[in-house]
């Protein structure tokens, strides 16, 4: 078998980029031969441009990704923004995925982030070479600059009208200097190509033919693959293992003991023993013949159900300031109503379709390693710290994601692979059970929120006070911590909208008996559930519709600096308020957009209601509208409408994609998602006892966008997920009169 | 050594009867295509067919495909142009895409049988298989879409 077959499209022909260029800099490779040639190309050498740009004599444009593509679409909208300002054919675009390498900045595939980060740098590349192309025309007629253009991977001549195809022009091209970014020049949106075209995904042949690479279709020959029995509770060690009977299962080659699971987690292996063997079959079936001791550790005890009421506990009498405004005690003394409300979130996991999987192999000096990885960086970086290596002897390439969530920005998987690899000194392919993912995650943390509110004798909200508690995704990067973070907060709880004169946000410690992680939307999930959950009941306690009451407590149209406003340390997103404002009319206009093409006013048979929600994250701004019934106790979601402003959308059908998988994914957490942790281990793990949405609890769902040509590109994969469980909790109970402030809601209904 | 046929080739493979095939396919065989969800035949992404039935390779032992035919993905059009294919195209179905092999595969056996699935025929057969992606609406969009093709090429006949 070849090694190399992962390159069918050529994966390794960044192999040689060596950091001597700038960040994300225009760095031309130069060609080893002497004279030029336009006509005709004497092979097909590929003609690097830049770092993203690369075109071969044929005519065929090489475009980078240099994010991982988990289904979100970033592969394909990525090359549409490189290729628009190239000037290039779509259909002579091959797309390359990019490996781990510090130039292309940032590969840490998360926070809904690839295109409204890199959408700048994306069109500069482009353009970068097509003005490389430009000149090199421009030199080869002897005439300026300004006397040619490019339009669909030609260069034409103003003056003669004749052309010059891009492949012939390509080794020309890279010999030119790279121009100065000032000096570029970019389309206007009116002549945008790619950018808003509801491009197909580059990958969609390869999937419905089977083709495609996961990171569990790797393939090396003489490779080994390791199915890893870890400890069932964090911080547990092995205390002895007995491999005899696993040693005689065949197949099986090795058995080797995991290092120790460090007090700060990050991305280490987790204590365990790993069985090698020529197949996956043979690594299981000897797994189940291991005999493991295990010494359970600190955890061994630890109930989470307990651990809420510690949670709650917290809350009311050890609260600690975040921010606010005003006086809440004299606020709620003066007010005529006064409503409180606790809402509790359970912990979650990613179950991604494809578990993580890793291969790595130690050969020649180097370590090639293939993974189903969100970020290929933070491989280099966490297996060179694991083994006192060099990191640029890791040589990383991301293979297609099945699925991630956040999972797989976590690269623990990889870790373990490059560990035993470096033992065995053969490729090692570390292959994830369903069982291993769902027990040894890095959990989306259960919460637990009080929000109270005060009202006058007009039903305006003048006083309110929000608390938080749940393990921080701190912890696993420094094992002290144990409050929420302000960058945790700063995901839909220190942004609050709404404008009131007196307002108080507080948090609590919560301790940590499982590894914590991002999951998609991260602590928007639980601040979304509650606020929009309690500005219902608010608004019932009021009479009020919940729409009316929303857009009369945001006030005026006006930009939200959450500093200013409550002296919170917000942190957009990494964005600047500058050109990512939390803009308050955005979020009302998100939801007029939504509520003027939704019948939630029609008369409704009894048992069944409306529910609403709206939520920015990720800079963008989305609102839900769910339509459920209830019948003896069986819940049914009928229809989910919603809205997305994100700004500037790159390619529309990707973006309803996200939408309406995010509808379900939310789906899933409002009816059915919940981790337990029962004597320091997760109870649940597989899918019949962690379910996740199926295609016959799935409701109609309708997506609109709004003002997609306004405003810089905001996330897309993220943002749809926080409002869809409060407008499936507020909508039930329109439809029955109870309130549920406690997920999944498959502990109070049948679903 | 066990004889198999899949997608209409014979293959000698050296496995004990009771590997599933799943792993027979993609370890021995390098026949890829068939994913591995979860093991245990709850979420559908091993999908395959064993005489014309679908079938969860992942909890079905190998020695149950001796003398029948196992078609998997790469068997229903090398090329992409199968009407089902073709109407995944169409939809842009596919998110990831990983679970997107057992989708197509449990689809082609509810069009065996059903030329004009309602919602209701779409969501009994296809609710085993999970797409935490969350592509049902255009899997069930793009299943009407092939039913009615492949009527249309059945009337022509």
């Amino acid at each position: 078998m070849n090694p190399l077959k992962l390159s069918r499209r050529d994966f390794l022909t960044y192999a040689g980029i060596s950091s001597s260029g700038l960040l994300l800099g225009c760095s031309s490779i130069i060609s080893n031969s002497s004279k030029v040639k336009i006509l005709p190309p004497e092979n097909n050498a590929t003609q690097q441009l830049n770092i993203f740009v690369a075109i071969k004599p044929d005519n065929s444009i090489e475009i980078v990704s240099h994010r991982s593509e988990m289904g979100q679409g970033s592969k394909t909208g990525i090359p549409q923004i490189v290729a628009d300002e190239l000037e290039c054919s779509w259909d002579n675009v091959h797309v390359i995925q990019g490996k781990g390498n510090k130039e292309y900045g940032d590969q840490n595939t998360d926070g809904s982030s690839s295109i409204r980060k890199f959408y700048d740098k994306l069109r500069e590349m482009g353009a970068s070479a097509r003005t490389m192309l430009e000149q090199a025309a421009a030199d080869y007629w002897k005439i300026s600059i300004d006397d040619v253009y490019a339009k669909d991977n030609k260069v034409f001549n103003k003056i003669t009208g004749n052309s010059v195809s891009y492949g012939d022009l390509a080794e020309l091209a890279s010999k030119q200097p790279v121009p100065d970014i000032k000096t570029l020049n970019y389309k206007s949106a009116d002549n945008f190509k790619y950018i808003g075209k509801s491009v197909p995904i580059v990958d969609l042949d390869d999937i419905l033919t089977g083709k495609t690479v996961y990171g569990i279709d790797v393939d090396l020959p003489d490779m080994l693959i390791a199915s890893i029995e870890r400890c069932p509770v964090l911080h547990g060690q092995v205390k002895s293992f007995d491999a005899t009977e696993a040693l005689k299962v065949p197949g099986v080659v090795e058995v080797i003991q995991m290092p120790p699971t460090p007090e700060t987690v990050v991305y280490s292996p987790l204590a365990g023993v790993a069985v090698l063997a020529t197949n996956t079959w043979a690594a299981q079936e000897g797994r189940k013949a291991l005999l493991v001791e295990w010494d359970l550790g600190k955890n061994k005890e630890h109930d989470s159900t307990i651990a809420f009421t510690t949670f709650k506990d917290n809350l009311a009498n050890k609260p600690q300031r975040v921010a606010g405004r005003g006086d809440v005690v004299k606020g709620f003394s003066e007010a005529s109503k006064v409503i409180e409300a606790q809402y509790q979130l359970p912990y979650l996991a990613h179950a991604p379709m494809e578990p993580p999987m890793a291969t790595a192999w130690f050969h020649d000096g180097i370590c090639d390693v293939w993974a189903c990885v969100q970020d290929p960086q933070s491989v280099m970086a966490n297996a060179a710290s694991m083994t006192k290596l060099p990191v640029d002897i890791f040589n990383v390439q991301p293979t297609l994601l099945g699925g991630a969530f956040g999972r797989k920005s976590k690269t623990d998987f990889a870790n373990e692979a490059v560990y035993l690899a470096n033992i065995t000194k053969k490729p090692v392919k570390v292959v994830w059970s369903r069982e291993d993912d769902v027990r040894s995650g890095y959990y989306h943390a259960g919460a637990v929120q009080t929000l109270k509110a005060g009202l006058n004798n007009k039903n305006e909200i003048t006083t309110w006070a929000q608390k938080a508690a749940y393990p921080t995704i701190a912890s696993t990067f420094n094992s002290k911590k144990n409050t929420p973070q302000d960058f945790e907060l700063s995901l839909g709880f220190g942004d609050l909208p709404y404008d009131i004169d007196n307002i108080l946000m507080e948090k609590a410690e919560a301790e940590t008996p499982v590894r914590i992680g991002w999951m998609r939307s991260v602590c928007n999930i639980q601040h979304a559930f509650a606020l929009n959950c309690f500005v219902d009941e608010v608004a019932h306690a009021a009479n009020v519709p919940t729409d009316q009451m929303i857009l009369k407590t945001l006030g005026k149209d006006r930009d939200l600096d959450p500093k200013e406003a409550f002296d919170f340390n917000f942190t957009n997103y990494d964005e600047k308020l500058e050109r990512h404002p939390y803009s308050v009319a955005r979020y009302r206009g998100v939801l007029e957009a939504l509520l003027a093409k939704t019948p939630i006013d029609e008369t409704l048979p009894k048992g069944q209601g409306w529910g609403i929600a709206v939520h920015r994250s990720f800079v963008s701004y989305v609102a839900v509208a769910t339509k459920v019934e209830v019948i003896n106790q069986r819940l049914t979601v009928k229809e989910i409408h919603t809205a997305i402003d994100c700004g500037l959308a790159i390619n529309p059908d990707r973006i309803k994609s996200q939408m309406e998988g995010a509808m379900i994914f939310g789906m899933s957490i409002a009816l059915m998602g919940k981790i337990n942790i029962k004597k320091g281990a997760v109870v649940q793990s597989n899918f019949h006892d962690y379910p996740v949405t199926r295609m016959n609890q799935t409701p109609v769902i309708v997506v609109h966008l709004v003002n997609p040509k306004n405003n810089a590109p905001g996330g897309v994969g993220e943002p749809g997920v926080p409002p869809v469980a409060p407008s499936i909790v507020n909508a039930v109970f329109a439809a029955t009169g109870e309130r549920y402030r406690e997920l999944p809601l498959n502990q109070y209904l049948t679903i | 050594m066990l004889e198999l046929n899949i997608n209409n080739e014979i293959h000698q493979v050296d496995a004990p009867d009771n590997m599933p095939i799943l792993w027979v396919l993609r370890d021995l065989l390098n026949k890829k295509g068939t994913k591995f969800g979860c093991g245990i035949g709850q979420c559908g992404a091993c999908t395959v067919h064993i005489n014309g039935q679908a079938m969860r390779a992942c909890i079905t032992p190998v020695v149950v495909a001796k003398n029948a035919k196992i078609t998997t993905i790469e068997g229903v059009d090398e090329k992409g142009q199968h009407p089902i294919q073709i109407a995944w195209k169409e939809n842009n179905v596919p998110q990831c895409g990983y679970c997107q092999s057992g989708q197509i595969m449990s689809a082609l056996t509810l069009l065996e049988t059903n030329k004009n699935p309602s919602d209701d025929d779409i969501n009994n057969h296809m609710s085993g298989n999970i797409c935490r992606c969350g592509t049902y609406p255009r899997i069930k969009q793009a299943i009407k879409q092939a039913a009615a093709v492949l009527a249309n090429n059945e009337g022509d006949k």
